[in-house]
């Protein structure tokens, strides 16, 4: 028998019930994994009290015949969400010592569902970020590496501790955030799989909030069928979130029947970017072929506003970043600094978010503040939320003449070395996220698929894009891909 | 548009955040290539189009006007770095 905690959801969901593995068991797989790697740098703060409790608990309800698939299964929550009693810091120094007095619906709905809790992941601070550097708990490592290069490798971000941790086989899943692809390029760049489901699918209550009109959480898991389990315990309606819809929750996992005969994908035009690198042409093109082998019908599309999404993104979520950030004063939470004798309160609040935030959450803060301005509001913010208008339209059109899904690389590079991109400036940093943010702009579901290896031996991903709330109908033609690709590398343990 | 020094030291004011005054060079070097990146949304035409306010076409829901929640000042203090009597404390305010 392999290590348990190398199973899926689904492979581990089976077994629990026919008895072959406990609960208690899988947990301990996953915490010993966990202290074997923290050279990782994955989860930063641990729960193994609370997760053989849990463990515990499954087992009992397992007992009972009457269990939800999640029961039992060991996962890992990104820092970013509250979790009641358990230290809960967005990565950031502003947020030390700070213990949640709620639970964030999403990880709550997870431990109704008696999932198991290993612990809080590492990601960027305020998940802000393509790469964890900007942690206040120092790096996050990807289990990959360039072959025999011992370069340590980013996972991501800013989602990267879930997608380290993942991939490494600590946890059997983990749950992300995603404002512009903090899901989906990390799932792609450790080679798993990362769902951002329709805005308003998962509630956002509990969760530190970054640009409150994107953020939307989502699972990060080995497999497609996993990460439709897991989203399904993850999502549905909460009165607590005024923009969580109201809708039933489809059986995710019921939707995965593998036929996808005349379904139409669309090919946009616009995500052929200059300097794309041939290996990322390549794969889009097998992908590409792979869906028309399945019998789905390949149509060449065009979204012609692609172009303008970062920069819209980079006035929409500094702009609200700039808001929701201001309730970090020193003096509801966290940190507050030591004042100088006379110092009023305009010092507390400048030395503490001085000394609590990092240096990119305080350039993205400023950025806010400055495009929120006045006589700078219309020029920049208005703007950019017609740029917006604009590319949600743009996804109107090709849905409108009978597009199903859509399907693009979803990143525009392997991995890169952590610390390769310290002498560039932060728009370099912030194409990362080039195929990926427009899905934020207009709500839409995306998935991140594994679909292969680049010639130096690094996982690269695909995104499917879908129609708002069809993330059942996305999660088949993801899985379709998943079984065409045959994407089953692992990382070589080093750690 | 170009920032300058000295616009750059007036949003770091308007954010609340400290920054030294040998930091504001690089800092408004920053928010320059930052904001020249953004000037590309000056290409598009944007003529009679709505800024977006919801992405997803949703009716807020409405609830009845009523205290739903509250009475646990324990838990609201319990993560306030200074907290005296009941109450968050802060330096003075008022002179």
């Amino acid at each position: 028998m392999s290590d348990p905690n190398t199973w899926t959801i689904a492979e581990a969901r089976d077994r629990l019930r026919g008895g072959d593995v406990t609960a208690v068991e899988l947990t301990e797989a996953c915490l010993t994994a966990i202290d074997g790697a923290g050279a990782l740098g994955a989860f930063v703060h641990r729960t193994p009290d609370i997760a053989r409790d849990r463990a515990k608990a499954a087992d009992d309800r397992i007992k009972t015949g009457d269990a939800p698939d999640m029961c039992g299964i060991p996962v890992g929550i990104k820092d970013l969400f509250c979790t009641e009693g358990v230290p809960s810091q967005a990565a950031s120094r502003i947020l030390e010592g700070f213990l949640p007095e709620y639970e964030s619906t999403v990880s709550g709905r997870l431990k109704s569902a008696g999932a198991v809790m290993l612990g809080k992941l590492n990601m960027d601070e305020f998940a802000m970020g393509s790469s964890n550097q900007t942690s206040t708990y120092g790096n996050a490592v990807n289990p990959w590496r360039r072959g025999n290069d011992e370069t340590d490798l980013t996972p991501g971000g800013s989602s990267g501790g879930s997608a380290t941790a993942v991939a490494a086989d600590l946890c059997l899943a983990a749950t992300g955030t995603d404002t512009g692809g903090s899901i989906r390029q990390p799932a792609a760049f450790a080679g798993i799989v990362g769902v951002k489901p329709t805005y308003g699918r998962c509630s956002r209550w509990g969760i530190v909030a970054f640009a409150s009109s994107l953020d939307q959480a989502g699972p990060m898991a080995k497999t497609v069928r996993d990460a439709a389990i897991m989203l399904e315990a993850m999502c549905g309606h909460d009165p607590k979130d005024s923009t969580s819809a109201d809708l039933a929750v489809p059986n995710f996992e019921a939707a995965l029947t593998d036929d996808i005969k005349g379904k139409v994908i669309g090919i946009p035009k616009e995500y052929r970017m200059d300097g794309m690198p041939d290996e990322i042409e390549k794969l889009w093109a097998n992908g590409t072929a792979m869906l028309k082998d399945t019998g789905a019908e390949i149509r060449d599309i065009s979204l012609p506003h692609t172009k303008y999404a970062l920069p819209a993104y980079y006035v929409i979520a500094p702009a609200e970043a700039s808001s929701n950030l201001a309730r970090y004063d020193g003096v509801r939470f966290g940190h507050r600094a030591s004042l100088a004798q006379g110092d009023g309160i305009t010092e507390m609040y400048e030395k503490t978010r001085a000394e609590g935030f990092g240096p990119e959450v305080q350039r993205r803060v400023m950025i806010g503040t400055y495009v929120l301005s006045a006589g700078f509001y219309d020029a920049y913010y208005n703007r950019a939320r017609k740029v917006r208008t604009l590319i949600k339209k743009d996804f109107e059109d090709v849905f409108g003449q009978g597009i199903d899904a859509i399907l693009t690389p979803a990143t525009p590079s392997a991995a890169f070395g952590l610390g390769e991109m310290a002498d560039a400036d932060p728009v370099q940093m912030y194409l990362n996220d080039v195929f990926t943010v427009t899905v934020n702009l207009a709500g839409l579901p995306g998935i991140s698929v594994p679909a292969g290896l680049d010639k130096q031996g690094l996982p690269l991903g695909l995104q499917l894009i879908g129609r708002p709330w069809e993330e059942a109908d996305l999660l088949n033609t993801a899985h379709v891909l998943e079984n065409a690709a045959g994407f089953i590398s692992k990382p070589t343990k080093w750690w | 548009m170009s920032i300058d020094t000295e616009t750059a030291r007036k949003v770091a004011k308007l954010a609340r955040i400290r920054v030294e005054e040998e930091a504001l060079p690089a800092l408004a070097q920053e928010f320059n290539a930052i904001l020249g990146f953004i000037e590309q949304l000056n290409e598009v035409d944007v003529e009679g189009v709505e800024p977006m306010v919801s992405v997803t076409p949703m009716q807020l829901k409405r609830r009845e006007d009523v205290v739903t929640d509250g009475s646990m000042p324990d838990k609201v203090l319990a993560n306030a770095p200074d907290a005296r009597e009941g109450f968050f404390a802060v330096p003075k305010v008022v002179e």
